[in-house]
Order: structure tokens, then sequence, then C-alpha cells
């Protein structure tokens, strides 16, 4: 038997891009069953959906640029994708919206950058992005929460939403949806309500944020926490994230609480949490240094802030996200970690 | 015992597969027929060989002196007759050959008269420092720079903390347990002879919590025994990296393009001591050493005393491998260590470890992915550096960025590949940067001295230029001066010249007048 003559290391940890993939998507399941719980099972039908075309944009993708279909189609970060950005979406959105966006994701924001590895941009981020500037009606139309949900949808009647775009007994699609929270709070505020007043006369405030909103996010923290727990990420950019935007949002309530909702609330409200573990901690397009993440997750926070408060758009998750990817390779140029055996500056 | 342990960053925690082979004792491995004995088994120069084809020799004779002062000699380690000395295969990751001794042994062992017992606090630590190097002992950790050479002190630097490394963190290799456990008084009399020849203030042996019963017995030896400590260290690699333990036992880093004397750190391994220990007081040179014979591949994987130079085969046969399962040869450890293109390579100095494997143990790696820049190999790294920007510039071949980012600093331990869930062989990435770069350097330097020749040849002819001017100049003023004295008849000569010179001008103007399409070319 010829003798194989490999260079070292002999052997590998064995842990696959695919097992990192698998277990963020495992992570991911606690938030998405609360979202179903509260919001319809939407979510589910858009992400079983959004898979199916992620994976085939992806088999596209892949045969045009002439590379190998299975392991590619396998690392599972096409999967990721699609399950971020569809878990992003209204529950009841039409099934194109779903399709552009992660087509848009797939093609545009990972492939004709150069696929897995070479995307500055976070993909579903991108694809969220884009839908929310081109469809802004359809974008906004989130449904109620559970409690106060007059026509809850069966899963048939969501299908037929979704791909049908009939909504049983001649409902309206805005008989069954209602602005989030954050988009509440928004509005009501440019009517020169004060925060109190608008807390105090909707019924879609919870004790944390908003009904619903507060538990996705629990749950979306306690994925991410076990995601931490298993090193499958690391802690730089969601502490620094929510430090950042909880510590925005302190100085701002304290200086003025009619003016200015509470740290807590936007800790528990929109993508928080979402974002702070599974969005911003993108691999390919965070920074990558540790003193970097602190930076970059920091600068997610307050550009989150600064969008919900002062911007054109309810939640700013997305567009903080990607603001920061194109800060990421500066950040990273100028926090290299010091080499062993070099001097400290 | 316990003194403050520091850290390093990083490092990983593969299996250990130690117990395969650490659970007997160490025996010498069988007397082989015949040994094959580079030249060059040591960092520096290769030796020069001192006997010839068909020579006699004596156990323990010098067959090859040190050639220069960074390199070692070379010692029969059996009598026998010389057989050969040409180019054989050697072990080396090139798989090329290289010159070898080749001893044929007679089986009688018979030795060359040896000094008797010494006293090594009787002998002055510049003659220690001779002795150990005519013993041609080396670094037998495995990177085999000549012993003498870390035993001096210098005249500027103290040394403050001598290291005798026990760490053995690499998996699967376990020479340096079992000679722990063995040989724990003489390795400690070794130590005592370095501790001598370098006048350290203290002395650190650091081992590995994975080897119990080699601390147990090290900590015995060294009872009582004053400046001298024994550290226990957590597992993990690649801690028995020579900068990497000292931050360990220290806390000091040694500056990056700098040595641990410059810190007044020296740093030994344990089988060294046991080495020197063996040529001062026993007058034993280098022959022999302690060999890992292990692997899945291997039935009875154990620890054997090997002469040097016999064929890492018969070592693979002494311990029942199975040649037609056998996927992989390794030299050193599953992480550091290169694998072998022919069985048929000798025991050199270096060699601790003989790995035998079958593609079950370790399998062919998968194919690489690319880099999701997730960090793993940025936590794994010793060294602090980020293999992930590394490997960027690598394979972009930017090589004036990828110094920027510290390429140089990298040991090659092979922790960013080990975890890289992308499976790229960033190690390899790196050694081929540096290779280029090197590679440069060396093109730089002949077109640096290209240049200077050119320079020097153009700045010479111009000199030769100047210098014929002048000595021209010279003879005539000399011509001239000579003529002047001899006056009359050097005027007339002058006039009569002249009268020439202005013949030929209204000559040569008689002509261009005449001729019209001459002037136009004038």
């Amino acid at each position: 038997m010829p003798l194989q003559t490999p260079s070292s290391p002999h052997g590998h940890a064995r842990i696959t891009v695919t097992h990192i993939m698998i277990r963020v998507a495992l992570a991911l399941l606690p938030g998405i069953a609360a979202c179903a719980w509260f919001f319809g099972p939407g979510v589910i039908i858009n992400i079983v959906f959004g898979i199916i075309v992620a994976l085939a944009g992806e088999a596209m993708m892949l045969k045009l640029r002439n590379r190998p279909l299975a392991p590619f189609l396998r690392d599972g970060s096409a999967m990721i994708t699609a399950m971020l950005l569809a878990v992003s979406l209204p529950p009841l959105s039409p099934w194109w919206l779903t399709m552009l966006g992660i087509l848009f994701a797939i093609v545009v924001g990972k492939h004709l950058f150069g696929g897995l590895g070479y995307n500055p941009f976070n993909p579903a981020m991108l694809g969220y992005v884009m839908l929310l500037i081109s469809f802004p009606r359809e974008m906004t139309a989130w449904s109620p929460p559970l409690s106060l949900n007059e026509h809850p949808l069966s899963w048939w009647d969501t299908l037929r939403a979704i791909f049908g775009g009939t909504l049983p007994g001649g409902l309206s699609l805005d008989a069954v949806s209602m602005a989030t929270p954050l988009d509440t709070v928004k509005t009501q505020l440019k009517l020169h309500h004060s925060v109190g007043q608008i807390i105090n006369n909707g019924s879609i405030f919870g004790s944390l944020g908003g009904k619903g909103w507060e538990v996705v996010n629990l749950t979306f923290l306690a994925g991410g926490l076990w995601m931490l727990s298993k090193r499958l990420i690391s802690w730089q950019i969601p502490v620094a994230m929510l430090a950042a935007l909880g510590a925005m949002a302190m100085f701002f309530y304290t200086v003025n609480p009619a003016l200015y909702v509470s740290p807590l609330f936007h800790l528990f409200s929109g993508a928080a949490m979402l974002g702070a573990f599974f969005i911003a901690t993108d691999p390919v397009t965070a920074s990558t240094t540790p003193r970097g993440r602190l930076y970059y997750g920091a600068g997610i926070g307050v550009l989150t802030y600064v969008i919900r408060t002062w911007g054109g758009y309810p939640d700013g998750v997305a567009f903080a996200v990607l603001l920061m990817n194109i800060a990421a390779p500066t950040i990273d140029y100028y926090t290299q970690p010091r080499v062993f055996g070099h001097r400290k500056d | 015992m316990s003194a403050p342990l520091w850290t390093f960053n990083g490092g990983v925690h593969p299996p250990q597969h130690k117990s395969e082979s650490n659970r007997e004792a160490t025996r010498p491995a069988r007397l082989p027929k015949r040994l094959t004995l580079p030249l060059h088994q040591h960092i520096g120069e290769a030796a020069k060989p001192a006997v010839q084809i068909g020579d006699r020799v004596l156990k323990g004779q010098v067959i090859a002196h040190a050639h220069g002062y960074v390199s070692a000699a070379l010692h029969a380690p059996t009598s026998g007759t010389i057989n050969d000395i040409a180019d054989y295969p050697v072990a080396h990751p090139s798989g090329l050959s290289a010159p070898c001794i080749v001893l044929d042994s007679d089986g009688a062992e018979r030795w060359v008269e040896r000094p008797a017992g010494r006293d090594y606090t009787q002998i002055d630590p510049s003659h220690l420092r001779n002795m150990i190097r005519e013993a041609g002992i080396v670094g037998l950790g495995g990177a085999g720079f000549p012993s003498f050479i870390k035993l001096n002190p210098g005249t500027e630097k103290r040394i403050d903390t001598l290291i005798l490394n026990g760490v053995e963190c690499e998996p699967y290799i376990t020479c340096d347990d079992r000679l722990m456990c063995e040989r724990s008084q003489e390795i400690i009399n070794g130590l005592r002879i370095m501790r001598h020849a370098l006048h350290a203030r203290e002395c650190i042996i650091a081992i590995e919590d994975n080897k119990p019963e080699a601390y147990d017995i090290i900590c015995a030896a060294v009872a009582g025994e004053a400046g001298v400590r024994v550290a226990l260290l957590p597992t993990v690699y690649p801690q028995g990296s020579e900068k990497q333990l000292i931050k360990v036992v220290t806390g000091k880093e040694v500056p990056s393009n700098g040595l641990p004397i410059h810190i007044g750190i020296v740093m030994h391994n344990v089988g060294t001591a046991y080495a020197v220990y063996r040529a001062i007081e026993h007058g034993v040179p280098l022959i022999s050493r302690y060999v890992t014979v292990t692997g899945d591949a291997v039935k009875q994987p154990r620890n054997l005393e090997v002469l040097l130079g016999t064929s890492v085969l018969d070592l693979l046969q002494e311990c029942e491998v199975d040649l037609g399962a056998t996927d992989r040869v390794i030299i050193g450890g599953p992480m550091m260590g290169f694998a072998l293109h022919t069985v048929n390579a000798p025991v050199v100095k270096t060699v601790n470890c003989v790995l035998a494997t079958t593609a079950a143990a370790i399998p062919e790696a998968k194919p690489a992915m690319p880099c999701i820049r997730c960090g793993a190999c940025m936590d794994a790294c010793p060294a602090n550096l980020l293999p992930q920007q590394l490997y960027w510039f690598a394979h972009a071949k930017d090589f004036h960025r990828i110094q920027e980012y510290n390429l140089f600093d990298c040991i090659e331990c092979g922790c960013c590949s080990y975890v890289c869930p992308s499976y790229i062989p960033l190690v390899q990435y790196y050694r081929f940067a540096k290779a280029e770069i090197w590679a440069q350097e060396r093109d730089r330097e002949k077109a640096e001295l290209a240049r200077k020749r050119h320079d020097f040849r153009q700045l010479r002819q111009e000199r030769d230029k100047i210098e014929r001017a002048s000595r021209l100049h010279k003879k005539k003023s000399a011509l001239h001066s000579a003529e002047a004295a001899a006056d009359g008849p050097a005027s007339e000569k002058t006039e009569k010249k002249a009268a020439i010179l202005a013949a030929l001008e209204r000559a040569r103007a008689k002509r261009e007048g005449k001729d019209d399409s001459g002037a136009v070319g004038e």
C-alpha cells in the first residue's frame, strides 16, 4: 500500500460548517415556535417555503457558476439565510414576497459577490431591506398577537392566504393585521402623544415590550444563550449590541421618558434578540477580531436605536447590520490583537 | 510546590492516545544488521565523515566530526564495518535522499575506550560544553539544535531560569513520559550538569497532568533540591512549544524574533538532560534514544531505546506492524509530524515517535470549503495571530500584507487547521507563503549582488579610464619636461611638427572646398 504523505496536522476536530449551521438552526426553533404560537402558523409556512426557494436558488447559481452542488447545498448556509429572512417577514406575507426576498438574498446578496464566505453583506438582511423599501405596505402588515386576534386563521386558511391571496369570510388584510408595537409607538409619537399615553391606551403592550413580541424575544435570547454555551458564537457581538442599544435607550429615557421608550421595551421589541444573537453574529459579514466584534456589535446597537428613534422605519436592526457590514473590514484592520511576543502598545 | 501558572491564547485538545504506548517499560530495540547514519541530523552544518569505506569502527567511536560551530559530531552506535558513504533515503518531509554513513554491525557491541566516571562539579563549564559538543548531543525534543550552544550563558546575560521540558503535548508520543518514569535520577543529574554550565538561578521541570506517574517520580527525585521545582500543567496542545511553555511557567513572553536567552531563560528537553548526564558521567556519546512506536497499524505499541540509524521498518516490525493496512507513517506526532515517503528511512537524533496509522484512525482530509471567517482558528492560535486574515493574504499571494499580519510569528503548530470547520489546510498556506517570501528574498539578494557587481564594474572601468588618462598625461608631461630640458633640438622638432600640421590643415580645407557634397555632411 503506497504511503500517504499529506502535510501536518494529521487529523481534525471533525467539526464542519454543516454542523455549525444545523446547530444554529436548532437554536432558532424555540423562537420560531413562539412566533407561530403568537402570530399564527404563517411563519412556519414561510420558513419551509423559503428554504425550498433558497435551495433552488442556490442550486441554480452553483450550476451557473460551475461549482459542485452537493457540498455547497449541504453546508446549510442557504437554509439559515432563508430561516432568518422568513422569520422576519409578516406571517401572512404573499408567497411571491418571500420568494423575491430570498432569491434576492441568495442570487444578489450571496452568489454575485462570490458565494459562501465572500459576501460583504448579510444576505438575509439585504433581502429584507430590499423588500422593505420596495413593498412597504406588505412588509408592515403584521398579524396581531394571539390574545388580540379576533380572527385567528387555521393552517389551511393561512396557506390559502399566502398562496392564494384570499382570506376566509371575505376578511380584508387589514382585519387580520395591525401595526407592531414599535410601529405604533413611532406613529403615535409623531402625533404628539406621550409615551405614557401611548402605552396606557394601547392594548398591544405587555410588561416588557409588546404582547407576544416580548416572549418571542425571550425565546430568541434563550436560543442565543444556548449557542453561547456551545461556543457556536462568541459573546462580544450580542453583548455589545444589546448593551449599546440598552445604554442609548437608558440615556434618552432618563432625559425625557415622555418622548423616549424604556430600555426594556427596546431590548424586547422587534428584532432585538434575533438580531443580536442570530443576525449580527453571521461570521462572514461581521468583524472577526475579539475587540473588533465589540465595536461592531456596539455600532449595530447604537444604529438600531438611532433608526428606531429618529429614522423613517419602525425597526432598525437590518439597516444597522448592513451599515456595520461595510465597516467590518476597517474595524478588523484597526483592532488586530497583540501577537505573542510583540510589545504592548 | 505549587507556583503560579500563566496561560497562552487558544490551544486545542486532540484525543490523547497516550495509553496505548506508555504501559510497558522501555526495552532496547533489536540490534539491526545495518545502520544508516545521515550526516545531517541536527540544525546547522552537516557533519564531515571521519572514516572511510571498509574501516572497522568501535561502538561510540567518532565517525563524523562537527563541521563549523553550529553542527554536531556523529558516533558509531555499535561496532562494525563501514559499508558505504553515499546518498540514502532519510526521514525528511521532502522524501529526498541525503549523504549517509552505512555501518554493518558485527554483533559484538565492542566499545571504544571510555573515560572513567567524572565529577562534573570539578569541570569548568566551558570544558563541559566542549564535552557535550563532542558527544554529538542535540535537542532531543524534535528541533535538534546543538545543545552546547544553548548551555552557554554568554557574557552579558545572567541565566535566571533553566526549564526542563517534559510536557510532551503531542498526542500518541510517550517517550519522554517513559524516560521520566524510568530514568528520573539520570535526568536530574543531567539537569544539575546543565545548571552548573549555565549558572542558572532556578530550575523548573514542566510536566503535563496527563503524566501523573512521571510527575510523582520526578517530584520524588528532586525532593529537597534547592532551587528546583516541578510544575504540573493542565494538558493543552501546543504547551510543549518553547515560547508557549516559557509563558506558562514564568509569565514572560520571548520577544518576536528573539531567543529565550534574551530574557534570561534556557529550555532543554528531558531527553537532552539524560543524554548530557550519560555523556559527562559515563562518557557515552549520543548513539541511541527513546522512540515511541505507536498508531493503530501497530499491534504492540511501546517505547524502545533505539540505536541511531535503525530503519523505521525495523522498529515497526519489532512492534508487529500491519504494513498492508498502514496508510501513513508519521515521524513525530499527528499535529506537527511529517509523513514518510518510505519506511526505509533511518531513525535520527530528532525522531521521538514513529506513528503508523490506518485510514480508519486518520481519514483523508475532506475537500476544503470557503472560509466563513468564523474565527475558530483565531480562538485556537497560541501565537495570537489572525489565521483567517493570514489565509486570505496567502490565498491572494499578498506577501506584503501577510507579513504585516506577522506571518513569521506562526509556529506551524497546526491548531488552526485542526479546528477549521471548512477543512482549509491553513498551515500549508502559511508554509507556502513563507517559502515564497524566502525565495523572493533570495532573488532580491541575488539581484542586489548583481547590481553591486555591475556598479562596481562601471566604477572600475571609470577608474581605469581616469587612471589611464592621468598616466598618459603624466607621461606626456614627463616627455615635455624632458624635451624642454633638451631645449634646442626640441623646439626645432615642435616647429617642424607645427609646419606639418598646418600643411595637413590646408590640404583638408582645399579638399572640402572642391567637394560640395562633403560639406553637407560636415
